[in-house]
């Protein structure tokens, strides 16, 4: 079933994988069992003239040690599917590493921008620039992104970095991801956000941290150069 | 109130057409009223389902059986994405508000309730008559919001903000306008509808009929209508918020005044226990047929009971297992993570008590059963799925693709289908005193069957195939193409699944002039609809019925018979041996 899942590109994504393949794992066992059971009494007790139906309440301790046995299970398993999550979670949500690089991504109908902050490493100086679509990051690195929108709700989602995180307008969101495999992958909006929701799409392109360094200095060298050329303040980030 | 408690209307005859099907107070032609109209909606629920599933499978392709559309919303039959928008969020809202909610709490609370407790009509039956007549209101003010220019809502059934709190995000004006009048006019009749099904149930209980006797039904609709009492203020009043804020330019979900998130806590707060308000129904029908076709007691009353309250107190505090990356605080996940997946122990208490039922039973797979057994099937899927999108971690990747909506099919469609179906089949000869036939509905049901898989185990791949839902053109995304082939399975069985449909109108129609007659009993059941002339006349029981037992009492040891029925006094003495 792994194989359905988009190539995961991200340091989390092989653990959440891990989580769906442990679930799978459960809830396909309690499907063929409970299954199994039903279809074999549906056979085995199918009307037949010399066997009849027996008077059984199920209100016995006896008895009922046969719905609470399997709930128990069922509770002992929830246990484990809880804290596997919650590990998982945590390292997504909650213990966010520091940054090697930090973005802020924009929603807006219908495009993504994406905004860098130059050679500095700094957004909100000079030599920032902003792209629409195009979400350039290093392979290997930690990346952090401050998310917002500007209208209505969007969702930022990268699939094969298993990355979800919506957008909403008021708020800066914070979110973080570390992709290792350099290569050009797909940036959707996961949330209705309108007529043109199917078309708000970009692109993740992953570089080697060097390639990225060479493409960031020439993106932001240009838009200081327009910046000074025109005096004017540079663009503006959210 | 006076009618209500005469046993056998004398002068029933002589109330005129008018009366008896259009302004009826009797509670069989309410629910009957109500089953009409969510048949009826449903048909519209399907017809937006096979015009969004062939723009899926085919994209930009024209879409056969659509050239009456008007341009704007199909160019030469091709679908218009705002269109697509519409069908997506006119199928939810028709599904969940107009089909499902009329036939498991209008249509088979009203017919059932009365009759499996004893009671002549409903606790208020001009209440009732007024809760169907809202809800009809409610269900023409819906349909005419197709016909406004703009068309109809197009943010989702969610009616996510601020997305439908400014008409210039979507272009939709009166769309979504009439959309939230709708709704709210729908709550307030299965609000007043839900307050009657309780009165009903506690106050007007034949003698001898307690709590622990009532059937499991009963028991179902009570939880269910419970729960919707309790959850839906809060959503009636976002509504009408959100309504403010198009018409009125205020700002309750549109930042920086108010929040967008706020209206998600309204609307999920209701929208939960909303899931169990549409599932209960459908298990309480599964729960009722079981017995009576095994020919035994349905096994752990009392577990089922207690696990369905369970069920109904933990419904309340999941809510936001729908918001894990909405922006909520994430510390908030585990806790809701916890609750969620917690639930799971009392649903699998119910499911393993329904398979427990059948052991060392008598099995006869009349029509009902076979659709009884199907939700058993089904439902699984649907319970078992649910863990995946309740674990947070896995939620961030899951969340908003089509394993959700294949979840969510798969728990919402053996009750409200699965379980509809089944009682129908059943209840049918109570409710026209005619058979209906057994060949027309084991097609029906098997085709039903093969087809719904066919249309929902393909989403659960493109779900981990990471495909989002409610977007219009799949083969826009470069990692979404290689998918397409599981769009054209689904779509194909899409609409075998509504042609499956055919055998059940042929067999509803048909069987009422020309199906077996019923007789009061015709499955041997021991609960108290069935004591009554089929169909029961205007005030149900010639005179009010005593219980002297539980609802399942099949196959007694020494009881003669393999059915007690709840009225039936018991013997002095035990009988003798030859006699059984």
């Amino acid at each position: 079933m792994r194989d359905w899942f988009p190539h995961n590109i991200s340091a989390v994504g092989g653990a959440i994988d891990g989580l769906f393949g442990l679930i799978a794992a459960i809830t396909l066992a309690w499907f063929v069992v409970t299954l199994g059971v039903l279809v074999w009494f549906m056979f085995r007790y199918r009307r037949r003239d010399t066997e009849a139906a027996q008077y059984v309440r199920g209100d016995t301790r006896a008895e009922l040690a046969w719905l609470l046995l399997p709930a128990a299970l069922v509770l002992a398993l929830d246990v484990v599917i809880d804290t596997s999550s919650d590990g998982i979670w945590r390292r997504m949500k909650l213990e966010m590493p520091p940054a090697d690089l930090q973005l802020a991504v924009t929603g807006k109908q219908f495009a993504w921008t994406i905004s860098y902050p130059g050679t500095d490493g700094v957004l909100g100086t000079a030599d920032d620039f902003s792209l629409d679509a195009e979400l350039h990051v290093p392979a290997g690195r930690n990346v952090r992104v401050v998310l917002r929108s500007s209208d209505v709700l969007h969702s930022f989602f990268l699939p094969n970095a298993r990355l979800k995180q919506d957008a909403v307008p008021g708020r800066a969101i914070d979110l973080w991801f570390n992709v290792t495999e350099p290569g050009r992958y797909d940036l959707a909006c996961a949330e209705l956000c309108g007529f043109g929701h199917t078309t708000m799409k970009g692109s993740l392109i992953v570089h080697t941290p060097d390639e990225f360094a060479a493409w960031m200095a020439s993106h932001a060298g240009s838009a200081a150069a327009a910046a000074a050329s025109q005096a004017a303040p540079p663009a503006k980030i959210g | 109130m006076t009618e209500a408690h005469v046993a056998v209307d004398p002068h029933a005859s002589a109330v005129g057409m008018w009366r008896r099907y259009v302004f009826s107070t009797d509670h069989k032609m309410i629910g009957r009223q109500y089953m009409l109209l969510s048949l009826l909606m449903a048909v519209l629920g399907g017809a937006t389902a096979y015009v969004m599933r062939w723009q899926l499978a085919w994209p930009q392709s024209s879409v056969p059986f659509t050239g009456w559309l008007p341009e704007s919303l199909a160019y030469q039959g091709v679908i218009d994405p705002a269109f697509y928008n519409q069908l997506v969020t006119m199928h939810g809202t028709i599904m969940i508000f107009f089909v499902a909610m009329p036939m498991l709490l209008g249509g088979l609370g009203n017919c059932l309730v009365p009759l499996m407790i004893g009671a002549p009509d409903m606790a208020f039956p001009r209440l009732n008559m007024l809760s169907f007549w809202t809800f009809f209101a409610a269900s023409m003010l819906l349909l005419s919001s197709f016909l406004v220019p703009a068309g109809a809502a197009s943010a989702g059934w969610t009616m996510y903000a601020p997305l439908s709190a400014r008409p210039i995000y979507t272009g939709v004006y009166w769309g979504i306008n009439l959309w939230l009048i709708a709704v709210a006019l729908e709550f307030v009749a299965f609000l007043l509808g839900g307050i009657n099904l309780v009165v009903t149930t506690i106050n007007l209980r034949a003698s001898g009929l307690t709590f622990m006797r009532l059937p499991l039904m009963v028991w179902m609709e009570l939880t269910s209508a419970v729960l919707f009492l309790l959850s839906v203020g809060p959503l009636i009043a976002g509504v009408l918020l959100l309504l403010l804020d198009r018409l009125a330019g205020t700002s309750f979900f549109v930042p920086n005044d108010g929040d967008p998130l706020l209206w998600q806590h309204l609307f999920w707060f209701f929208g939960h226990p909303e899931v169990y308000v549409l599932l209960l129904p459908g298990v309480g029908a599964v729960l009722e047929i079981l017995p009576v076709f095994a020919r035994k007691p349905v096994f752990g009353y009392r577990a089922i009971v207690w696990s369905t309250a369970a069920t109904g107190v933990l419904s309340f505090m999941v809510w936001a297992h729908h918001m894990f990356i909405s922006g909520i605080d994430p510390r908030l996940a585990t806790p809701f993570s916890i609750t969620t997946i917690l639930i799971s122990v009392p649903l699998a208490i119910v499911l393993f008590a329904m398979i427990a039922t059948l052991w060392r039973g008598s099995i006869r797979f009349a029509t009902p059963m076979l659709w009884a057994l199907g939700f058993i099937a089904t439902f699984l899927v649907g319970g078992l799925t649910g863990i995946f999108v309740g674990a947070a971690a896995l939620d961030v990747y899951f969340h908003g693709t089509y394993f959700v909506v294949a979840h969510f099919h798969y728990a919402l469609f053996p009750s409200v289908f699965f379980g509809g179906f089944a009682a129908i089949y059943f209840w049918y000869p109570k409710m026209f005193g005619r058979m209906l036939s057994e060949r027309l509905g084991q097609l029906h049901f098997a085709l039903t069957f093969v087809a719904f898989n066919a249309v929902f185990l393909p989403m659960f791949v493109l779900g981990l195939g990471g495909h989002m839902r409610r977007i219009y053109d799949p083969t826009v995304y470069e990692f979404l193409r290689p998918l397409m082939p599981l769009h054209v399975a689904a779509t194909v069985a899409t609409i075998v699944l509504l042609f499956s449909q055919l055998p059940f109108v042929i067999n509803v129609i048909g069987s009422r002039r020309f199906g077996r007659p019923a007789g009061p009993n015709p499955w041997r059941a021991a609960t108290l609809e069935w004591t009554t002339p089929s169909p029961p006349p205007h005030g149900n029981f010639a005179s009010a019925p005593t219980v002297y037992r539980g609802p399942y009492e099949y196959s007694v040891p020494g009881a003669g018979e393999d059915v007690l029925p709840q009225n039936q006094p018991p013997r002095l003495r035990a009988a003798t041996p030859s006699a059984v």
